[in-house]
């Protein structure tokens, strides 16, 4: 990667410019408007060409790492490949044409892929019905908080105002709680990182509208005792959701719905391999079982009789959680890759990612403390260097750019003081494991012998670590305010 | 058929397995309670190729129909120039993750530092954020931002005039997170101030959600919305179209305190409703405030320019259920098509987007009336979409004008027809409209 | 190990007291700073606002971290340090001069359930 010091204002010259517009055919303009609604000074936007443009971000690209440059153990981000299948029939042009408001009759097309592409997520999770209409994976989560809350009043049951989170959930499992007006009550982790049932049992009355579990957890453990914890949440009354984040480790071989998970969502951009985008546009579809389908955010699509495929709006629908319905565009890629994958491969997605996980844990737990020994899921979690020399948790993900590897989510979960979560993909070789091992074991090294150099990676990316104190003290956060 | 996404040899699976202290790969689930194993069959076809993936779709496709469009309602039909997608599919954006490591993420900051410029330009606000999912959960975040910077009050007034889709999503949100809703009537196609100032009278008011341009099309006059609503101790929100902030007055102008909207307007594909990009800017007393991703500006140690995630002392990952928002993410790669399309645009192609748009809506309104079917419903300036009132039922209309591939109009809750011209309608296509229009009235 | 300062009261959350007459100057302890890093913004109440004992009356962030500040006496806001608005990194650097906001305290018997240096010392090595 390179160092490339431009912003595109910099490159701005009055009377430049990189539009193509055919001529005003009516000799009318908008200057027509009335002079008190019309804008009274310039925006200001760059002037610069089109070459400029093409070279300006194409430098900035060079500075970016991505999955298609290299290998990112990062930890319930499940970075893997994807496919180019997926970008090119996303790129139709008849798809990117489509008003969302055309009548039903003229996007049978679009509606038929909303409907199959549920029923595929359906039969891979055990759930009934799903919605697409859902951004990313938080927005995944808070509809199915905003189902849980509909299903109760529904009922009458309007005293469930809290909702159980383990210690070790994903932060936006009690930010969502927070923002669907729900009180978050955190049951504890046991030594082994899985939710403590005796605690949870104390916690279990009729103001409990649910638990949000993640499983495998965050610590790439599997809840062994799912059931129990099922069986205890209904019994008085409540209802399971099943945060998605981590369901690579079970795709082809365990589902949701089976473990008694009432609502869940996932996350298309994780699970399945639609790219990040640097952070969106991604999808989280709901999925609920038959009990909970009329409290799904509406619009859905059904299947009519004859065959046709048309929106519903349920008066029972928990309500409208985006303008149209989700990210269309990425639901097509998630689909092209159902379809390459097919009902047989997809069975082995999950075992080869847990695969991975166990190979580099097992690979590297001389070096590195593992503070929860035995099998993994498709994630683990380090606690640090083995050996205490003043090296950081950030000073080996730092260092780990150097050798052209992505970090692993560094501090998550909390549980840990140098947590280091890991998590390597199905779509990685055993020669990438392999370098990555290798690199991680020579930082180890490093370590002990040239501690100072890891405290001030990393050395040779475009840019050192920035300065956070101060762009948090006194924020920069537009061209015009570099001044 | 095997699967091209899996690298693995039988001998690297035996070693790794080896490795793994397991003898197969059921193994690794050993502490899956069996019950939960799944054993059947799933409902999906075999294996595809990418010739016969490619074809699906291309069946897929042809279900649609190709429609030239001549409507709005929150998804416009805007030109968006060759050099977008051809930056966009460059991996390095498009398969990176959110910039947390931003020694290699600097790509990606310095877009999304840019497209915040972009939109405090042209908002005329003072920090905006990296992106939201969409325009309507923007307005929500708006809304929920006023609340939480009130600290104490708890209700929100939301125009008549907004979008449907804006409306009811920020409903969903208010529903659950505890915001009381007020609706402001409307008067003659626009916001009614009698009808703010009487809700603002009645307290406890956070936020004021007003359109700029609203679902009639008709732009907003504002005038003293601003100093009423400040008057009553709360927050000013506009929902913008951005594309249409090159010419008419900005949220900044009319003394707002927060302005929302969505991006697609700045050359988006329609792409059946998404993705697209939310946008959420504000005045620097509530930047702390503001929910999302931020970029910022600083330096490393060697003194060179850097950019980096900041403020997350807001987000969810450290404040869990005390954060502003939920949201832990943006629509980044759709943040870098509108940052590539202003710059590209500049304020003077945008300037022309909107001459061509305001020309060509006004030649369709004005041949619409001289049919005599059609008749004004408002007389109130509008940039390029408005409604009229017609005996011709709407969905006959549409229909009628879909069998020859057009995609018009849409009906209003009050019956109006509503139309939309953006710079792509060639005088040639209005005129083939009409004379579809002609054979049915 | 922590500094802690004779003759200031001192709150389980980790913020100190110091009384003038029926005046309470409230700040973040030593420990409490040097726990959360570089604190890089504090979200302060505004004059006048009432504040409760053991309910939170706002927050310090550092880049990584933000935890609530929890009010140890109860009593209406006089004075807030505006100082803190440009220069939060005060609070790493003197915490014990560096008061947040001035409460005129509406229940001085409230002191009582505070700790003193000697027990706060122990109880922060305890944690």
């Amino acid at each position: 990667m390179k160092y490339y010091d431009k912003l595109i204002f910099d490159l701005s010259r009055p009377g430049r410019s990189g539009y193509s517009l055919p001529e005003n055919p009516w000799g009318v303009t908008a200057d027509a408007l009335p002079e008190d609604l019309r804008r009274k000074t310039p925006a200001g936007l760059p002037q610069v060409s089109e070459p400029d443009v093409v070279r300006h971000y194409t430098n900035l690209s060079q500075m970016n790492f991505g999955v298609d440059t290299g290998f990112y153990p990062l930890g319930s981000c499940t970075m893997k490949y994807n496919p180019k299948i997926n970008e090119q029939v996303a790129s139709m042009p008849g798809f990117s044409a489509l008003h969302p408001l055309q009548p039903e009759w003229t996007v049978q097309g679009a509606l038929k892929l909303y409907y199959d592409l549920s029923k595929a997520l359906s039969t891979l999770t055990g759930m009934s019905d799903f919605s697409l209409n859902q951004f990313a994976g938080a927005h995944g989560e808070l509809a199915g908080l905003m189902i849980m809350r509909q299903y109760h009043r529904l009922r009458g049951d309007s005293g469930r105002t809290k909702v159980i989170v383990p210690d070790s959930a994903h932060g936006t499992n009690p930010a969502s709680a927070a923002v669907c007006g729900l009180s978050v009550v955190q049951v504890r982790s046991l030594e082994d990182g899985t939710i403590d049932v005796g605690a949870l049992k104390g916690l279990l009355d009729d103001s409990v509208a649910g638990i949000m579990m993640t499983n495998p957890n965050t610590l790439g453990l599997f809840e062994t005792h799912v059931r129990e914890i099922a069986d205890l949440v209904h019994g008085c009354g409540g209802l399971l959701y099943y945060d998605g984040a981590n369901m690579n480790a079970l795709l082809g071989q365990v589902r949701p719905g089976d473990m008694g998970f009432d609502i869940m969502h996932l996350n298309l951009h994780k699970t399945f391999s639609t790219p990040h985008g640097g952070g969106g546009p991604g999808s989280g579809p709901v999925g609920v079982t038959s009990a909970l389908a009329h409290c799904l955010p509406y619009p859905r699509v059904v299947r009519k009789n004859d065959g046709k495929y048309a929106l519903l709006t349920d008066k029972d629908s928990c309500g409208r959680i985006s303008g149209f319905m989700g990210n269309f565009g990425v639901l097509l890629k998630a689909y092209a890759y159902i379809l390459m994958l097919g009902k047989q491969n997809v069975k082995n997605v999950g075992p080869y990612a847990v695969l991975a996980a166990n190979y580099i844990k097992e690979s590297l737990k001389d070096c590195y403390k593992l503070p929860i020994k035995g099998l993994c899921k498709h994630e683990f979690v380090f606690d640090g260097l083995a050996e205490d020399n003043g090296v950081t948790t950030l000073d080996v993900a730092k260092r780990l750019l150097d050798y052209g590897f992505h970090a692993p989510t560094v501090y998550f979960p909390l549980l840990f003081h140098q947590s280091m979560m890991i998590e390597p993909t199905e779509t990685e070789s055993k020669e990438t494991l392999d370098a990555f091992i290798g690199v991680m074991r020579k930082i180890a090294e490093e370590a002990k012998s040239d501690p100072e150099m890891l405290r001030s990676a990393p050395h040779n990316t475009p840019v050192g670590r920035p300065d956070e104190t101060s762009a948090a003290t006194h924020p920069v956060l537009k061209y015009s305010d570099m001044q | 058929m095997g699967c091209p996404y899996f690298p693995h040899t039988e001998e690297d699976l035996k070693q790794m397995l080896e490795r793994a202290g397991a003898v197969s790969l059921k193994d690794l689930f050993s502490d899956v309670p069996e019950e939960f194993m799944f054993k059947g069959e799933f409902n999906l076809p075999d294996a595809m190729s990418e010739m016969e993936v490619l074809e699906k779709f291309r069946q897929l496709d042809a279900l649609d129909k190709k429609l030239t469009v001549f409507c709005g309602v929150g998804a416009y039909d805007h030109y968006a120039p060759a050099v977008i997608q051809y930056l966009l599919s460059r991996s390095e954006f498009q398969t990176a993750y959110t910039p947390y490591q931003a020694e290699i993420s600097q790509g990606t900051l310095r877009y999304i530092f840019e497209f915040q410029s972009m939109v405090c330009s042209l908002t005329g606000m003072d920090c905006a954020n990296a992106s939201m999912y969409d325009g309507a959960t923007a307005a929500a975040e708006a809304m929920m931002m006023s609340v939480a910077a009130s600290r104490r009050r708890h209700r929100i007034l939301l125009s008549s005039t907004l979008l449907p889709q804006v409306l009811a999503v920020v409903r969903t949100y208010a529903d659950y997170h505890g915001m009381e809703v007020s609706i402001i009537g409307q008067e003659g196609g626009q916001t009614s101030s009698a009808s703010l100032a009487q809700e603002l009278a009645s307290g406890d008011v956070a936020g004021v959600l007003v359109p700029g341009i609203n679902r009639f099309g008709i732009i907003e006059d504002l005038s003293g919305f601003a100093d009423a609503v400040h008057a009553g101790g709360a927050l000013l929100a506009v929902y913008s179209d951005p594309s249409s902030l090159a010419v008419i007055r900005t949220p900044g102008e009319w003394g707002a305190d927060i302005a929302c909207g969505d991006a697609q307007t700045l050359g988006m594909p329609l792409s059946f409703g998404g993705p697209y990009a939310g946008f959420l800017a504000c005045r620097k007393e509530y930047m702390r405030k503001l929910p999302g991703r931020i970029v910022g500006a600083t330096r490393d140690a060697q003194g060179r320019r850097a950019f980096v995630l900041t403020l997350q002392a807001r987000e969810q990952h450290i404040r869990r259920e005390k954060a502003t928002s939920n949201i832990c993410s943006n629509q980044s790669l759709m943040a870098l098509y509108a940052t590539v399309y202003m710059s590209l645009m500049g304020d003077e192609g945008l300037k022309k987007v909107n001459d061509l748009s305001y020309a060509g809506a006004h030649y369709l309104h004005d041949r619409l009336i001289a049919t005599g079917c059609f008749e004004d419903v408002f007389d109130k300036p509008f940039l390029k979409e408005f409604v009229l009132k017609t005996d011709v039922p709407a969905d006959q209309l549409q229909r009628a004008l879909a069998e020859e591939g057009f995609f018009a109009p849409l009906q209003t809750e009050e019956g109006y027809v509503s139309f939309c011209v953006t710079e792509k309608r060639s005088r040639e296509e209005i005129d083939r409209l009409l004379a579809v229009i002609r054979t049915v009235i | 190990m922590s500094k802690t300062i004779e003759g200031l009261y001192y709150s389980q959350s980790h913020e100190w007291v110091k009384v003038e007459g029926n005046t309470a100057f409230v700040g973040i302890t030593d420990y409490a700073q040097s726990a959360l890093g570089s604190v890089v913004y504090v979200d302060m109440p505004q004059e006048d606002d009432h504040v409760d004992a053991e309910m939170e009356f706002g927050a310090v962030e550092s880049v990584k971290a933000a935890s609530d500040l929890v009010s140890p006496v109860s009593g209406t806001v006089v004075e807030v340090n505006s100082g803190l608005e440009d220069s939060p990194s005060l609070l790493n650097e003197k915490p014990y001069e560096t008061w947040i906001i001035k409460v005129e305290m509406s229940d001085p018997s409230q002191l009582d359930n505070l700790m003193d240096a000697k027990a706060y010392s122990e109880y922060c090595e305890s944690l």
